[in-house]
């Protein structure tokens, strides 16, 4: 993707010429094709929440199945098969094939349909060039480039449940050799079929992130404002300039890997099929020689910087949001930074910590071992100076500082039990059960989610100049983190009862799953629980969907700084306009200068100069930031 | 508010935006073609003695090629340096001489090299069957002289329809030199010029047959990154002139007109994707066709 | 002027590689090390990289001991999977 073409010369910000101008734009161009990082943060947003809606709809499916397996789907059993063909839930009833085609989809859909453009590429898009005082990112059209590619790649996902045969049903993982042989054969189109269309889609989304990482990075570097040194930006741009490096660099494998299970599939190649493959009981006719393996090790290489993708961003939230709502400053503000930058160095070299099981020697699991529990120590720091931040600040629990102090509990437990996933030894036991799905989910769910209903919550007066309603934020919440305990809690007890992943039958017929109780119920039967907390939890979110739309329109007017923060994006007008601030920004003081003594106010924005008299009482402004 | 450093560098980084850019690109490419070129080395590495071909490839060509690719780099240079000296017809000249390059290497691969192969024909013998054909492998002289064994017979298919055809029993091979006369001493390693099939026929029968197929991706590992990786090589020399055939034309001229330091920028930094593509190349050449 | 020379060099390689230097890795490893100075001297003087800021270099070296990191790690491992040859 080219960076400096530009055929329409009107919209060229750097033209000497143009500084003057300002082109009323038509329809299309304002609000579908914008270049406007506000606009396109927005339109990820939006998709983004609504691939995160269908994500989760998929789960509630897959629920059904978990909790009554075999059982037709009451109502809408009936009209699934209409809009997802005969192969799916004839009667109502799930199929396995469709079972798993819905564990591969909410994988994928969640993560880089959902979670990766909200928090990620939306988030980043809206506040980060205002937050460091930037007129929009440094390659606006890329930027747009890169949404649209995100809506082709969505677009190709959803297709792909509407093709004969069904969507990618594989795995998120989509390991080979089965991923390389599934979708294939009468009934099927050669490249019409789920896991092909899979992977064409996952190409679009590859290349828009690399696009936007792209964008991030380089205008983090180049156009912060004046006096923004590094050390002065607000936590949640160190956050997402990790991220965006993370994306530029571990993506690029799995693209290469994704070309090649497409070369496979459609050319017949056997990168990933070894000699001797035999696929229903006959010798597959290929050449042979590939290696299951080596999609393996490609796609985890990208597999865990992507976890640290999605949490690094929340991180930066819920920073913003812990200083702004406690007001005090971020305790351990350097030990922050450094943490993140050690976390997205460390995070290339673990990848193989979710391999324990294929066999890997003791040398090389010793080196992925010690790695894997190296990276949970700046986890650790930036966790425990979030905790630290608290003590001692006069805390509000606004809505979003409710999500802020949730997440931080509820990280700490999907952290925590990643420990002993990172010794081999334990990891035999555990692998593939219901306690991974516990863990990362604690960590994606309660933990980046969370952090991502804070951040709405929390920049919706930024972009729109109204508040969400608070009581109706409450409705939302609580009723959410209840149900997020009671959905992942017990998936921990299960797993450790023996309950495998990826069950079309939720365990009904394996004996491991029945045979012990824990806490009064066996494995399997904790899946009815699970589910109907799932399910309460769909219901939950229905205040949240009522209240953002409602409160575009008829929300509580407020003024530009409602949160009374001090980080440069609320110097700026609600909403803020094309070019974003009215003046040049000047940053003159660290980014959380909140309850600064001898002030009347309890907060001072980051642009506000610093008083000679301010000088000599006490140290100069850079120190007032904690070390 | 203009983007500022689009075209003047900001003071601490010295840079302007658009290199950062471009480099950080190079870098995620860097990670893109590393992928591919690990699965190269791996599947390498597990090939079997004798499963991995040596000497498919036409050298010749793939130098010439080479030296194409590199004379492109050099008038790439040249043109953005004209670019910086103002001297636009001279910069011009330069970039439809990057331009031809670029499609002569293209040309070449797409029209003759990939063509030739997918004419080009090769069966792999069951083990058992070895035995059999060994007039046509020559493994017995092979062992005595510590070569890798020979399992694939090659050469031009007469009878094109036996592919599809599961009535016909057998393969029609016009034979390449190496299989017509497997024991000749200067057959040992691949030579510089190629050879083409003599006209010597082998008929080899299906049932012997492990795997049979035209030079084709799906022929084996060697073939399926051959293609692979020169595929998406390819991909990108293509992307890269039809940027450069957008710089070249006349609206290319307005930009130099209006501001002659963003052109050259500009060209400066599809330049420098130009030169990774060419670095991949020096890295493909040998890789592939040498060794 | 540096075409020629990276010019000669392939036909350096080329011929190198008809020379045989004992076994295949060796050759493979000469191979590899002559196209590593032509890209050296492709990056250093037609991609400026001699003169190019400290910003760069940084993005570049991480870059490069991330995928020699990937080569390296995979490899290591590789050879204790007997199954799948």
């Amino acid at each position: 993707m080219d960076i400096s073409t530009s055929v329409d010369t009107h919209h060229e910000p750097h033209a000497h010429d143009e500084a003057h101008e300002h082109h009323e734009l038509g329809f299309w161009r304002k609000y579908i094709f914008s270049t406007d990082h506000k606009v396109i943060g927005i339109q990820y947003g939006l998709c983004g929440l609504s691939f995160l809606f269908l994500g989760f709809c998929l789960m509630m499916l897959m629920r059904w199945q978990l909790a009554y397996p075999g059982q037709a789907l009451p109502v809408i059993g009936k009209w699934l098969p209409q809009i997802f063909g005969p192969g799916s839930m004839p009667d109502g009833k799930m199929t396995p094939d469709f079972y798993n085609s819905l564990g591969a989809m909410h994988g994928t859909i969640m993560i880089f349909a959902g979670v990766v453009p909200l928090a990620f590429a939306a988030f980043g898009n809206f506040v980060v060039p205002l937050q460091i005082g930037a007129p929009d990112m440094t390659f606006p059209k890329v930027n747009a480039a890169s949404f649209w590619a995100f809506g082709v790649g969505g677009v190709i996902m959803l297709i792909s449940f509407f093709v004969p045969g069904g969507p990618a049903k594989s795995g998120w993982t989509s390991y080979t050799p089965l991923a390389d042989i599934a979708d294939t054969g009468p009934g099927h189109n050669p490249v019409f079929n789920g896991q092909t269309l899979w992977l064409i889609g996952f190409i679009f989304l590859i290349t828009s992130s690399l696009l936007g990482a792209i964008n991030f990075i380089t205008t983090i570097i180049q156009l912060r404002a004046k006096g923004l040194t590094w050390m002065r930006l607000p936590f949640f741009v160190w956050a997402q300039f990790v991220t965006a490096f993370l994306l530029v660099l571990a993506f690029p494998p799995l693209e290469a890997a994704i070309i090649m299970q497409l070369m496979d599939r459609v050319a017949h190649t056997s990168f990933f099929l070894p000699v001797g493959l035999v696929v229903n009981g006959v010798p597959a006719y290929i050449s042979g020689g590939g290696s299951p393996l080596l999609w393996q090790h490609l796609f985890w290489f990208l597999g865990h910087p992507e976890v640290y993708v999605l949490i690094l961003p929340a991180f930066g939230i819920v920073a913003e949001i812990l200083a702004n709502n406690s007001r005090k400053p971020l305790w351990g503000y350097k030990s922050l930074v450094f943490s993140v930058l050690v976390i997205g160095f460390l995070s290339f070299i673990v990848w193989a910590h979710h391999m324990w099981m294929t066999g890997m020697g003791s040398a090389v699991s010793a080196f992925f071992q010690t790695t894997t529990l190296l990276i949970s120590i700046p986890s650790v720091i930036i966790l425990s100076a979030f905790f630290i931040s608290l003590w001692g600040g006069s805390i509000r629990f606004t809505v979003p500082m409710l999500f802020a102090t949730a997440f931080l509990p509820m990280f700490g437990i999907g952290g925590l039990t990643g420990i002993p996933l990172a010794f081999n030894s334990a990891d035999l036991y555990l692998h593939d059960t219901y306690y991974i799905i516990a863990h990362f989910h604690y960590i994606v769910a309660p933990g980046t989610i969370f952090g991502l209903f804070a951040g709405i919550y929390y920049w919706f007066p930024k972009a729109t100049g109204r508040k969400m309603n608070d009581f109706w934020g409450k409705v939302h919440f609580w009723p959410t983190l209840i149900c997020m305990n009671a959905i992942f809690l017990p998936m921990f007890l299960q797993g450790m009862v023996g309950m495998h992943r990826r069950w079309y039958d939720g365990g009904q017929g394996w004996t491991l799953a029945n045979a012990h109780t824990v806490w009064g119920l066996t494995g399997f039967e904790w899946n009815k629980p699970i589910s109907w907390a799932a399910w309460i939890m769909g219901l939950a979110q229905i205040p949240f969907i009522i209240n953002f739309f409602w409160s575009i329109r008829h929300g509580e007017k407020v003024n530009d700084n409602p949160w009374e923060a001090t980080t440069l994006e609320w110097t700026a007008p609600s909403p803020p306009p094309h070019g974003n601030f009215l003046t040049p920004s000047v940053a003159y003081r660290g980014p959380y200068e909140y309850s600064l003594p001898g002030r009347e106010r309890d907060f001072t924005m980051q642009n506000e100069p610093v008083e000679p008299a301010e000088r000599t009482r006490r140290k100069a402004p850079e120190e007032l930031v904690p070390a | 508010m203009e983007i500022p450093y689009t075209v003047s560098n900001r003071p601490d980084t010295g840079l302007w935006n658009a290199k950062i850019g471009i480099w950080l690109f190079l870098a995620s490419e860097v990670m893109l073609f590393g992928g591919l070129f690990s699965a190269y080395i791996f599947l390498r590495i597990d090939s079997p003695p004798g499963m991995w071909p040596h000497g498919l490839l036409n050298v010749p060509v793939g130098t010439m090629n080479t030296a194409i690719l590199i004379m492109s780099s050099v008038t790439v240079v040249l043109a953005w340096a004209s670019l910086k000296m103002r001297r636009y017809r001279a910069y011009w000249w330069y970039m439809l001489a990057t331009i031809s390059c670029g499609i002569i290497f293209l040309t070449v691969k797409l029209a003759y090299e990939w063509p030739q192969k997918f004419d080009h024909f090769g069966v792999y013998i069951k083990t058992e069957a070895l035995g059999k054909y060994e007039q046509y492998l020559g493994n017995e002289y092979a062992a005595e002289k510590g070569l890798p064994p020979r399992l694939e017979i090659t050469g031009h298919l007469h009878n094109r329809a036996a592919q599809k055809d599961p009535n016909i029993k057998e393969y029609e091979v016009a034979l390449d030199p190496l299989n017509a006369d497997p024991t000749n001493p200067a057959m040992d390693r691949p030579h510089f010029w190629p050879r083409p099939a003599t006209e010597k026929i082998a008929t080899i029968e299906k049932e012997d047959v492990q795997y049979a197929t035209m030079f084709e991706p799906r022929h084996s590992a060697y073939f399926a990154s051959y293609f692979t990786i020169t595929g998406l090589h390819g991909l990108h020399v293509l992307g890269g002139v039809l940027v450069f055939i957008y710089m070249w034309l006349p609206v290319s001229k307005r930009l130099y007109q209006r501001n002659p330091e963003h052109l050259a920028n500009r060209v400066e930094v599809c330049g420098l994707f130009w030169h990774f593509v060419d670095l991949v190349w020096i890295f493909v050449f040998p890789l592939f066709y040498l060794l | 002027m540096v075409g020629a020379i990276l010019l000669a060099f392939t036909g350096i390689t080329v011929a190198l590689s008809y020379v045989h230097f004992g076994t295949q890795k060796a050759n493979i490893a000469v191979a590899m090390l002559v196209a590593t100075l032509k890209a050296g001297l492709v990056a250093a003087i037609f991609m400026h990289l001699a003169a190019e800021k400290r910003l760069i270099y940084r993005i570049l070296i991480f870059t490069g001991f991330f995928v020699l990191g990937m080569f390296w790690l995979i490899l290591f491992a590789w050879y204790d999977y007997p199954i799948f040859r």
